[in-house]
């Protein structure tokens, strides 16, 4: 029987599919290891209500485990308390950045209600920080679409939840 | 509180979101620049999103071979408990965004206070969605106040929308029995509450969109009990046909 480190270890190769320079740990989607006898319980919990890569996560979790002989897997779902961009670990914005997706800047979920300030989001591939946003949604349910002013490059900016 | 009026007020959740989602989803491939095709469907897949979590809800409270999908392709109009405002028809731009707006800002004080639900179900769902919810109702509303204060055409197009869909937003803000006894029992939400709050942020963005809000008229209602306008059937023959044509197929 693995320990929660080893497992952990195993869940470092499955990768988001819609970003996959992140693993699932980078993005803090995984909630709870535990063991109940020989079978393993993973809780995983959705970026969005409506994000389609959980099925295609669950699946790649239980194959990943399967191929170190953990036969019995159940990945189960769960909202709360709900996911935050807080969540991302320091190296998956690094990671984020690098793949040319500008990783959340406000420290926790977007609270400016019905209207506010936009944040300053720097642009990943010239750095500067003079860009404006095209649209509040971008190419997946968890991302924005912008623009960088200086180098002309649009780019997507992972938003603040 | 009994399983049966949890199951009804879970449904209305459920098939409000469900077939604002269908609606939605209508448009993909024909908004008119891409940015915005794009932010209708998010907001189409947020929706479905939300519906699934609240059918899965339902389905368990239900028990027996009840699944979100039975729940979702094999009732007929009269069984689906969705407001009567989001299964009106896409129209034009306009047409969309108006209905957007009205419900979305309405949807945001909702959950708000279902956040707060003692159902502890609905309370986690609530919470996951409404940062979603947040970013919809920025984005209706600041349309309606591009598309009022733009061009005399833009006006004139979203004013006529707006009177449009008027008398389909009673029904989301008056309480029936089941809403003042699920409010009772600390699941549901004070609807008056709601309503304050929608009028005011309604009078404020309008204002802003120099538009005008439509004189109190008749307001339809009964999706909330199953008495649905013609165009459910049209929506639900679209959403439902394939796993009607071919009963128990998989993926």
């Amino acid at each position: 029987m693995f320990s929660e480190e080893e497992i952990r270890g195993f869940l470092q190769d499955v990768t988001d599919p819609e970003i996959p320079v992140l693993t699932i740990l980078d993005m803090g989607v995984v909630r709870r290891i535990h063991w109940e006898g020989e079978a393993l319980h993973i809780d995983i919990t959705p970026t969005y209500t409506g994000c389609p890569a959980m099925d295609v996560i669950a699946n790649d979790i239980v194959k990943r485990l399967k191929a170190e002989g953990v036969d019995e897997v159940f990945v189960k779902e769960v909202l709360s308390p709900a996911w935050t961009t807080d969540w991302l670990s320091e190296d998956g914005r690094r990671k984020l950045e690098e793949y040319g997706i500008a990783p959340p800047v406000d420290e926790s979920a977007d609270k400016r209600a019905l209207f506010g300030a936009q944040p300053t989001v720097r642009c990943p591939q010239c750095k500067s920080e003079n860009t404006s946003r095209i649209s509040q949604f971008g190419s997946t349910a968890c991302k924005a679409l912008y623009q960088c002013n200086d180098c002309k490059e649009p780019f997507d900016y992972f938003k603040c939840l | 509180m009994n399983n049966s009026d949890l199951y009804e007020y879970t449904l209305r959740l459920g098939d409000t979101a469900l077939i604002l989602g269908q609606r939605l989803s209508e448009w993909c491939g024909h908004g008119p620049v891409l940015e915005q095709d794009i932010a209708l469907t998010n907001i189409a897949l947020d929706q479905i999103g939300q519906a699934r979590q609240f059918l899965q809800y339902a389905a368990e409270l239900k028990g027996g071979d009840t699944t979100e999908d039975s729940l979702a392709y094999h009732r007929d109009a009269h069984q689906f408990r969705n407001l009567l405002l989001v299964e009106q028809d896409n129209g034009h731009w306009g047409d969309t965004l108006a209905r957007q707006f009205f419900f979305d800002t309405y949807n945001y004080f909702l959950f708000e206070r279902l956040m707060k639900s003692s159902d502890e179900r609905i309370s986690s769902i609530a919470q996951k969605a409404m940062k979603e919810i947040t970013y919809h109702a920025q984005w209706s509303a600041e349309w309606i106040i591009r598309l009022g204060d733009g061009t005399e055409e833009s006006h004139d197009k979203i004013q006529k929308s707006i009177n449009d869909i008027w008398m389909w937003t009673g029904e989301m803000l008056e309480a029936d029995e089941l809403d003042l006894r699920m409010h009772e029992a600390g699941i549901g939400v004070d609807l008056t509450e709601v309503t304050a709050l929608w009028n005011d942020k309604v009078d404020e963005i309008l204002k802003l969109a120099t538009l005008e809000k439509p004189e109190s008229a008749q307001h339809q209602r009964g999706g909330k009990r199953g008495v649905h306008s013609e165009k459910l059937g049209y929506v639900l023959a679209e959403m439902q046909h394939i796993p009607k044509s071919y009963p128990n197929s998989k993926w």
